[in-house]
């Protein structure tokens, strides 16, 4: 016990270090953005360079301005919301098609499934994942349910809640949980989490034009800090596949969200040490892109998965047990899981909770020395 | 507009009160005195479903200065709050009670200890109300060992068990089903007490807040709902969110009354009057018109929303500390150096308060493992991976 908590100590002071490297790294338009940039040219207009927020902002300027029976409502998104995604919104495309809700979010969704139902494109905000509890019941079993309980006479496919997730450095129990894992759980809607500018925009107007119900959720701690390039025009990008934002040889590294620029530096700091690491994006949860994590852990032999939600019972678990189950001869270490502790997000412990860099260095070194 | 035309009518109520009759009542008393003033409230009392109390209230010298003194150290207090917060030493989420003191003290004035209160994350002062401490207040607020909450909880998380204050809740209106399991819990037993559940104007639209309702109306539960209706639920107005902003007649079937929430003495007889009804007659809702001069949390500046006049005009017309001053004056308790005293003195307590919280340390580390479960019934925790760090909770 003593020894451990030594340890949680390092982690915490090399967490303060590693934020300004955070910091650094995304404002220099990411390491993460140049192998992306080479694997998908910009589709339509020219790049600027703008951050997650502002991303998120024109996919949905794009979305209403493209299908005019599209509707985007929530807590104070007439007023731009509380981290400015939908600023500008209500003046551009009138009250009538972006409008402030009540604080009631079992209401906001359940309306939004209704809304859908008629061939609409119900675009809700959850204002803090963490608030998203009460529209369990009407996420879990109206929207996702919709079309398998009416044998296909009904859905609400035009449904998608977006929601900011994740740590923000001081956030706190309510505005910092990672609750992506209990809607995994959930056949019949979508879970999809963008890493950055590029990929929110393209995958927010993948998920209001997809024909199922998605949950979108935002990572709230890049939404002014990851900037880069971002194709001015309409651009989608495909749901259920993930993508190799790193090649290496020695262990693939499964990651989404904000999470991946952390992982991302971990990679690094293992090259130095002479272990070439495969880093993938899942940004699809459900239904997730198997074929490309498991051809990965084929090359490699092994597996690690890092999220900021519990261990315990969180989607890194899944991934596990389906990455065990098709790959098992040829696994040369057990899959590793660096992620949140099983403990209620802290207040003043998030540096030790957090599954920071040096932790997943650590595992990686560990799985690779195994 | 529609805003300005609907925001002039938040400076309603002490217009009335400045005619109002105790003002000429002039007479010499001592603070220590025990002699009964009557005051009377800003505005009558409108009810539904039921016969609203007088107007007018008893009083003592010493009830009314320390209404007073009470109410200087709230607001001391949630000023200080805002630049400890402004300097990085409160972080997470900060919601601040100035403007709101009057609801707390008044209510604090006519119940007991035994009474159980329970409300959201605006939570500071109705913590210091119940009788927490500065120090503890401010320790909790810092994330520091001596909080109330032993640094764990926060600004949004302040409890006080000795004096039934059942804390605050940071997800809104779900504190208030809560207070119906304590009610209940009161009216088993038998005893004489009730639970004030409180929640906004902007949680009153909440699914379960109905749910609440209807539950407590069923059994005859001994539960007051107190829906502070400060006018904003976050940056939206009241009237831009809900139907019919007349909150004390939202219960249908439940009675309800709706008080002026920035006058303590308005507060202190509708408590008085609910907790009797309670005890008798089950549920009633009290809607306490009342305003808060910050944003809904640090990050709002609070002026987006509605017009820097609307503030500084219910700053001017209804200010809780302001109406009392006056009462004080127009007794002849105190003169206007004195009560300038008691506000430095607030002050003074404050800054010490500061000093003192920041003197306490963080939580130990093995804290964050601690209270998951209850201790000795709790399973492993585990850490970077299965095989890194691994513990026990305690």
């Amino acid at each position: 016990m003593a020894t451990n908590l030594k340890r949680f100590k390092e982690f915490g002071s090399i967490f303060i270090n590693h934020t300004n490297l955070l910091r650094r790294f995304s404002s220099s338009s990411a390491v993460l953005s140049s192998v992306d940039a080479q694997l998908q040219p910009p589709t339509t207009g020219t790049g600027k360079s703008i951050n997650l927020y502002t991303a998120i902002n024109q996919a949905l300027q794009i979305a209403l301005d493209s299908d005019p029976r599209s509707y985007i409502f929530g807590e104070d998104v007439g007023f731009g919301g509380v981290f400015r995604c939908t600023t500008g919104l209500a003046e551009q495309f009138g009250k009538h098609r972006v409008f402030n809700t009540p604080l009631c979010e079992q209401g906001i969704v359940g309306f939004g499934i209704g809304l859908a139902a008629m061939g609409n494109r119900a675009i809700a905000e959850i204002q803090f994942a963490d608030y998203i509890f009460p529209a369990f019941d009407q996420i879990v079993n109206e929207a996702a349910k919709f079309r398998y309980r009416s044998g296909n006479e009904f859905n609400c496919g035009g449904l998608t809640i977006r929601a900011p997730y994740g740590a923000v450095g001081h956030g706190g129990h309510y505005h910092s949980q990672s609750p992506e894992a209990f809607f995994c759980h959930v056949p019949g809607i979508k879970v999809v989490i963008p890493r950055s500018p590029k990929q929110a925009k393209g995958l927010l107007l993948s998920s209001i034009r997809e024909p199922n119900p998605v949950v979108f959720f935002e990572p709230k701690w890049l939404y002014r800090l990851a900037v880069e390039e971002v194709p001015e025009g309409d651009y989608t990008l495909p749901l259920s596949e993930a993508e190799v934002i790193r090649e290496g040889s020695d262990i693939t590294l499964v990651g989404w969200g904000a999470q991946l620029s952390i992982m991302e530096q971990a990679c690094i700091d293992a090259e130095k040490d002479g272990i070439s690491c495969e880093l993938i994006d899942l940004k699809t949860l459900i239904p997730w892109d198997k074929e490309t994590v498991e051809a990965s852990v084929r090359k490699t032999g092994r597996l690690l998965i890092s999220h900021e939600a519990p261990v315990t019972g969180g989607f890194g678990a899944e991934i596990s047990a389906s990455i065990v189950e098709r790959c098992f001869l040829r696994l040369e270490a057990p899959v590793a899981r660096v992620c949140g502790l099983d403990t209620p997000f802290p207040l003043v412990f998030e540096p030790f909770y957090m599954p920071t860099k040096n932790k997943i260095l650590d595992a990686i070194k560990d799985t690779v020395n195994y | 507009m529609a805003l300005a035309r609907r925001s002039s009518n938040l400076l309603k109520p002490l217009s009335t009160a400045s005619s109002s009759s105790s003002f000429l009542n002039r007479r010499p008393f001592s603070t220590d005195d025990s002699t009964t003033i009557t005051i009377e409230t800003s505005v009558p009392f409108t009810g539904h479903n039921c016969e609203p109390p007088s107007r007018s209230v008893d009083t003592t010298p010493k009830e009314l200065m320390n209404f007073f003194t009470d109410m200087a150290l709230m607001r001391r207090m949630e000023i200080a709050a805002d630049s400890l917060y402004k300097s990085k030493l409160i972080r997470g989420f900060c919601h601040l009670y100035d403007g709101q003191e009057a609801v707390s003290i008044g209510m604090e004035a006519a119940i007991t200890k035994k009474d159980c209160i329970i409300t959201a994350y605006r939570d500071h002062c109705i913590f210091l109300g119940r009788g927490g401490t500065l120090l503890e207040s401010f320790s909790e607020l810092m994330g520091r060992q001596a909080g109330c909450s032993r640094g764990k909880g926060g600004s949004m998380h302040f409890y006080k068990k000795d004096a039934c204050f059942f804390g605050g809740h940071g997800i809104v209106g779900a504190q208030v089903p809560l207070g119906c399991g304590l009610a209940f819990a009161q009216k088993y037993r038998k005893e004489d007490h009730v639970t004030f559940a409180m929640y906004g104007d902007g949680a009153a639209n909440q699914g379960q807040l109905f749910e609440a309702l209807n539950m407590a109306a069923l059994w005859d539960l001994p539960a007051i709902l107190v829906c502070e209706n400060n006018h904003y639920g976050m940056g939206t107005a009241e009237w831009r969110a809900a139907k019919s902003p007349s909150y004390y007649k939202r219960g249908d079937y439940v009675p309800g009354l709706k008080v002026d929430g920035m006058d303590a003495f308005a507060v202190k007889q509708a408590c008085k009057f609910a907790k009797e009804h309670a005890l008798k007659n089950g549920p009633i809702i009290l809607e306490m018109d009342t305003y808060r001069y910050h944003g809904h949390s640090m990050s709002d500046p609070g002026s987006t929303y509605r017009t820097r006049d609307e503030i500084s005009g219910v700053r001017q017309e209804r200010d809780p500390i302001e109406r009392i001053r006056k009462l004080i004056l127009a007794h002849d308790l105190a003169t206007e150096k004195e009560l300038k005293d008691i506000e430095k003195l607030a002050r003074k307590e404050v800054d010490e308060a500061i000093a003192k919280a920041k003197e306490s340390p963080m939580p130990d580390d093995p804290e964050l493992f601690t209270n998951v479960y209850r201790k000795g019934f709790g399973v492993e925790s585990f850490g970077t991976d299965r095989k890194e760090v691994r513990a026990t909770l305690p």
